[in-house]
């Protein structure tokens, strides 16, 4: 469904697409279609979770017609960054917006460089300055801490600016997008082939969400089916994505408060799944197997039995780990009560994945827009209350074993389906019609949008990952507690850079 | 307490030698049966990368590991079946002027410990994974007298992942310039070698070596751990002749 209206009508409209909430804001992007005989868009998608639909509002700017719209933020936080993105992307000006510093482009770009619109070019690195000032709290014997975009670790980089009062974090600013690599425009004018190949490492860790998305995104641009047998191999592999960064940010999270036993434990079983990885798509990653229509490979048995001892050794393992972690009370009392996200705050930045889930949030995209065969399988939402790290530990653990049931499930239909088409062969697929595709990543739902050109080449791709609206977040979830705790709090939520800056 | 040393004991985690060879079905390094290459070029036109080239004496395939991802792509659309993926890694290439062979492992080759700085410089993070993956019990890689350190004032290598982006352009000149000499880098996967499948946009600046010396690269897509620790292993060597 999708609702085409002016711009001074969005808030208005957005207000009755979200009725009263039912709807969740899902995302918002710009578009620069001038070259398709129209104007500047701005989409903005609303999930209707029980009826198991999208609706879509599109915002057409007239050609040449001034560049503003009401701000949506003031009544949904949620949509703050997406704002940001848009106004740095296409300089598409959100009036009474809170803060309207960049998001995506750091300091050396210059001001009024959009680089998305059409008539930019892609490799063109026009250079400049542009300030990207911190948000930091006021007051006396309120300090800073500055942190990253290096960092002790070997993770993805990021600056975090903290306000101190003492050891309480007061305020934290997270200034991202380092990795921004520009992929929605790289992707301009691709072949889907080509395309696809990209989209494969937009993420390392989300390899299977991105490509699935994506995949979907055009297989709804036209009337062939993808194959029974394909979408078994596609949950399989999206299953076993969820599992081995489920155990591994597990273990990881131990790291957080320096429990080195748990982390080596996590850090093997999440080595053992990967090289099954390996043997199921050839990467460790998962890459090269996933193609708009199916798959492009079958699964071997062998390592189809490979999967089915690791998963009980898994299974085991990752029990071994539960009950120490449950049964340790210098544990318990570090993850209980820190790095809070109540249900509100979760609803108003429309948080998805394990973090939502742990505050009250049941969303999960395999149920509420059930895609593949999900809806014939059985598996449960886990949901948790407390929102603390705790709670997101249990959404985590309980996610493991409905994973491992459901890739049993899948494991049965794949030895006893009879059919094994891969895929279907050829697709003429629909231009200049927007389509969305959505995945339910370790990490929470992933979004695609795209819509291609008259030769079936990418005209817009909008690549929304599950890490994009939890990031906020995670600067909430923090506020009140102690500094130390800060990389307790952030790898429970153990959110992609990656993917969100693109 | 009791509970977790029962279980660090029964776990029996083991330390595993060096193996370059993945599973089974793994797409490693490419092998060319030239007896049955029909000089088709199908697998130029297939690769995304640009990393087969057939511009040689020979006329046959000849394979960059600097820019192939081991999609399999160029495999598939093989019309003789002449090319297959190995289950090896494709072998660390050592650039610039040394021409230190790649041998076994050399311990000791500095006469203490390697301090490594990693460094993302725009990476899918799917490089850094796998370089965390060393320090698990399985790679171990502290039992070569290698490690990770926090700052790059500590470090005598620098292994940088991804492609450099814009945003982190300054960072990554910072974090070399804080190194002490005599200093090596290192490049990790496709990305940082040649650009790998993002090339240059707006906002990347493209290949490490348009900002730093790269002594060492790494190939894959990622590379698997063992392959890092084959190619930490020539690093070490470098290192010793600097």
């Amino acid at each position: 469904m999708m609702l085409r209206i002016k711009p001074d009508e969005l808030l208005r409209n957005a207000i009755l697409c979200a009725d009263k909430g039912k709807n969740v804001f899902t995302a918002m992007f710009g578009a620069d279609e001038r070259q398709l005989g129209q104007g500047y868009a701005i989409y903005v998608l609303f999930t209707d979770g029980e009826k198991h639909s999208m609706k879509t509002i599109r915002v057409e700017f007239a050609p040449d017609s001034e560049l503003t719209y009401e701000s949506l933020t003031p009544l949904f936080p949620a949509a703050a960054w997406y704002e940001r993105e848009i106004n740095d992307m296409f300089g598409i000006r959100p009036i009474g917006h809170p803060d309207l510093r960049p998001l995506a482009l750091h300091e050396s770009f210059p001001q009024g460089y959009y680089p998305l619109r059409k008539d930019v070019s892609l490799k063109t690195q026009v250079r400049g300055h542009r300030e990207y000032k911190m948000s930091t709290a006021q007051g006396s014997g309120v300090f800073e801490v500055a942190v990253g975009p290096i960092h002790a670790g070997i993770i993805e980089p990021g600056h975090f600016r903290f306000s101190q009062a003492g050891e309480d974090m007061l305020q934290l600013d997270a200034k991202l997008f380092f990795t921004h690599r520009g992929i929605e425009k790289l992707v301009e004018g691709k072949t889907i082939e080509e395309a696809l190949l990209i989209v494969e490492r937009i993420c390392g860790a989300c390899t299977v969400a991105n490509t699935l998305s994506y995949c979907q995104a055009l297989e709804k641009l036209t009337e062939q089916e993808v194959p029974h047998y394909g979408w078994l191999i596609r949950m399989l592999l999206a299953e076993v994505e969820r599992l081995y960064n489920h155990v591994g940010d597990t273990g990881n999270l131990c790291a957080g408060l320096g429990f080195s036993p748990i982390v080596s434990m996590g850090s093997a079983l999440k080595e053992k799944i990967m090289r099954v990885n390996e043997g199921l798509a050839g990467n460790r990653f998962l890459r090269g197997v996933i193609i708009p229509g199916g798959v492009r490979q079958n699964i071997s048995m062998e390592s189809l039995e490979e999967l089915k001892i690791t998963l009980n050794e898994v299974e085991k393992g990752y029990a071994n780990i539960v009950e120490l972690l449950e049964n340790h009370s210098d544990f318990l009392n570090r993850v209980k009560t820190t790095g809070i996200v109540r249900k509100q705050t979760a609803l108003d930045l429309a948080m998805v994945g394990v973090a939502a889930r742990a505050s009250g949030v049941a969303v999960d995209c395999r149920r509420d827009l059930p895609y593949g065969l999900y809806n014939t399988m059985d598996f449960a939402v886990p949901i948790e209350h407390s929102g603390d790290v705790y709670a997101r530990l249990l959404i985590r653990e309980q996610e493991v074993s409905q994973t491992i049931k459901l890739l049993r499930q899948i494991i049965n239909e794949l030895e006893t389906n009879k059919n094994k088409k891969l895929s279907y062969e050829k697709a003429d697929y629909r231009i200049q019609e927007g389509s969305w595709g959505m995945s339910e990543s370790a990490r929470g739902n992933n979004l695609h949008w795209l819509m291609l050109d008259e030769k079936q080449k990418i005209y817009r791709l909008f690549v929304r990952s599950a890490s994009y609206p939890n990031w906020p977040a995670l600067t909430m979830a923090v506020q009140g507690d102690i500094i130390p705790d800060f990389p307790l709090i952030n790898k429970s939520f153990e959110l992609c850079y990656a993917c969100m800056d693109r | 307490m009791f509970k977790l040393l029962e279980i660090i004991l029964a776990g029996k985690i083991k330390t595993e030698p060096i193996n370059n060879m993945g599973e089974k079905n793994f797409r490693g390094e490419l092998e060319l049966n030239p007896n049955d290459c029909i000089k088709c070029n199908k697998c130029v036109e297939a690769c995304p990368t640009g990393a087969i080239t057939t511009k040689n004496v020979t006329g046959l395939p000849e394979i960059d590991y600097k820019r192939c991802l081991f999609c399999g792509r160029c495999v598939e659309s093989c019309s003789k079946e002449a090319l297959s993926h190995t289950r090896r890694d494709a072998a660390p290439i050592l650039t610039g002027e040394k021409t230190t062979p790649i041998g076994e492992f050399i311990k000791n080759k500095i006469g203490r410990s390697l301090a490594i700085r990693h460094l993302d410089a725009g990476s899918c993070n799917a490089c850094d994974f796998e370089m965390g993956a060393l320090s698990n019990p399985l790679y171990d890689l502290q039992q070569y007298g290698m490690h990770f350190v926090a700052s790059p004032r500590h470090a005598d290598l620098l292994m940088v992942t991804g492609v450099v982006t814009r945003n982190l352009e300054q960072a990554l000149i910072m974090s070399y310039e804080a190194m002490q000499e005599p200093k090596i880098v290192m490049a990790v996967g496709a990305c940082p070698i040649s650009g790998g499948i993002f090339g240059e946009t707006y906002a990347i600046v493209g290949s490490l070596d348009k900002i730093l010396p790269v002594d060492i690269v790494v190939p894959g897509c990622p590379p698997r751990p063992a392959a890092m620790l084959v190619a930490l292993a020539a690093a070490a060597e470098l290192y010793a002749k600097k």
